[in-house]
């Protein structure tokens, strides 16, 4: 245990958590303001658009995070030299927010899309003979509500967004994955403790972000 | 409303026209995108004939995408089968009233569903080959295939207890007291009368689930398994064809789980006359799509998160 407790302040563990935090928060962000803009695209009655939004939906969902993460390092930057940053570690950490944010925007969409699906056609109808047009009523009757409809499927996504920050391991990110690899493979006999340590932290971040979106959901359910 | 969607009326003649400009627009937009793409590419020298040809050729399949096919198919397949039985457990488990045990099975469930699989993966890794394997009980070259099988059998046997846990949940207490009430145990009511029928519910959601395993089974290649990837990659190695290699390998795996998602639909409609229970489904770790009616079936999902994604 004292090797434990003496190995821990030999690797970086928690910037190697931090590093993944940061994943998170950025692809979040990126993925959710693409996701929507994927969702407007479907929801909108121009037939090219819904195309695109469908079409991008079903290839990115069906494609492993892995494949996208192997094709950011080996493809968009080994072979088509496509460079975000003259830091190396940037230039990885860059590529990693944008495979993850690719990736997690198809899941975005459909949980805005079921949001908005749960909103009554009645809503929409009302708006309009209250004399509201297009944009008012969109902006200011349909999605509050679709976004309270959302907030389940959203929360699960940014849950599942969090966990799968750990294969950015895959584009040459030292996140915690990788830190973990390296630290087993000096330290085997304590594989357990390194292996709890590092689910544990997993578990103070993604039990908190589930109970808060239960939470939410709770406070924010549109009452029918 | 004809067109289906809350935000848009039925358009008129001015509306109609404005989406007719708007859809031209885009169309031109997304050719000249296309075109940029291509015209850099091409300037890269990526679109030569060979080597596409390299990455798809008889050799190729042969010798890198068969054989690579095989093993993601492989392991699957098995950690399919094994994560039916660890979620038919532990599901049954959490819904006996032997609350210690059910307790305990709470803690494992949402463990194996708050930690990335690829933690999992990593862990299983070493532990099969520096632990295992030195005893003799297994081979050290077959510690990734074995530690992606367990990894992804402990995760998506997490979600199935959940799955079945919900199913069970679906069907209404009726079912469970009648069973009760002819003098079966609440075990013999579970065994005999509620999991098989929530089972029937399950199966579209079962083969949902398929498609996120095989999806994960590509994280087999960052702890160095022999899956399609990494056979892709190789052969992107001995050609010099990366690019066009592994966008063959995504190109497998995104029809393997097109197609898988259509049966799915086929399946959850067929089932649909054949329970009382809801046979609907989503696509795989996608929200639910149900329209204008936040009903029974969509609130059982939101309320075990179904909605759980890997890559």
């Amino acid at each position: 245990m004292d090797g434990f407790i003496s190995l821990l302040g030999d690797y970086a563990v928690v910037e190697a958590f931090w590093t993944n935090i940061r994943l998170a928060f950025f692809s979040c962000i990126a993925a959710f303001i693409l996701g929507f803009v994927l969702a407007l695209f479907r929801i909108s009655p121009v037939p090219s658009l819904q195309w695109v939004g469908t079409a991008y939906v079903n290839t990115v969902r069906n494609t492993p995070l892995t494949v996208i993460m192997v094709m950011g390092t080996l493809v968009i930057w080994g072979q088509l030299n496509v460079t975000f940053s003259s830091d190396f570690e940037t230039n990885f950490f860059i590529l990693a927010v944008w495979g993850l944010s690719l990736y997690h925007a198809p899941f975005f969409c459909e949980a805005i899309r079921s949001g908005v699906n749960t909103v009554p056609v009645g809503q929409a109808e009302a708006a309009r003979s209250i004399g509201l047009s297009f944009l008012p009523a969109a902006r200011l009757v349909v999605f509050p509500q679709a976004l309270r409809g959302a907030v389940t499927p959203i929360g699960n996504t940014v849950i599942s967004l969090t966990k799968n920050t750990t294969v950015a391991a895959a584009a040459s990110v030292t996140d915690i994955s990788a830190v973990m690899q390296s630290m087993i493979e000096l330290n085997p006999n304590l594989m357990i403790y390194i292996f709890l340590t590092v689910a544990f932290g997993f578990c103070l971040i993604v039990i908190p972000i589930g109970l808060l979106t239960t939470w939410l959901s709770n406070r924010l359910a549109v009452d029918r | 409303m004809s067109s289906g969607s809350v935000l848009f009326d039925a358009p008129g003649p001015k509306a109609r026209r404005r989406i007719f400009i708007t859809n031209m627009i885009a169309v031109i937009l997304l050719a000249a995108i296309v075109a940029l793409v291509l015209w850099q590419l091409g300037n890269q020298g990526q679109l030569a004939p060979h080597r596409w040809w390299n990455a798809v050729n008889g050799t190729a399949w042969q010798h890198y995408l068969v054989p690579g096919l095989i093993f993601t198919l492989q392991s699957a397949l098995i950690a399919l089968v094994t994560s039916l039985l660890f979620g038919l457990i532990f599901g049954f488990i959490r819904l006996m009233p032997f609350v210690p045990l059910r307790a305990l099975a709470t803690v494992v469930v949402e463990f194996f569903r708050a930690v990335p699989v690829l933690v999992l993966m990593v862990f299983f890794y070493s532990f099969f080959s520096l632990v295992v394997a030195p005893t003799g009980a297994m081979d050290a070259r077959d510690a990734p295939y074995f530690s992606v099988i367990t990894a992804l059998t402990l995760y998506n046997g997490a979600v199935i207890a959940e799955l079945v846990r919900s199913g069970v949940r679906s069907l209404g207490k009726g079912q469970r007291e009648a069973a009760l009430t002819i003098g079966m145990t609440r075990g013999q009511s579970l065994r005999l009368v509620e999991i098989p029928q929530a089972l029937v519910v399950m199966l579209p959601a079962l083969m949902s689930q398929f498609v996120i395993i095989l999806k994960d089974s590509a994280l087999g290649y960052i702890i160095g398994f022999a899956e399609l990837l990494r056979y892709s990659r190789q052969l992107g190695a001995g050609y010099g064809n990366i690019m066009q290699s592994i966008v063959i390998a995504a190109i497998i795996f995104i029809m393997l789980n097109f197609v898988l998602t259509w049966l799915t639909q086929i399946l959850s409609r067929r089932l649909s006359s054949r329970t009382s229970g809801d046979t609907t489904v989503e696509n795989p770790g996608m929200a639910k799509q149900t329209l204008k009616d936040p009903s029974r079936s969509s609130r059982i999902r939101e309320d075990i998160g179904i909605a759980e994604d890997k890559p």
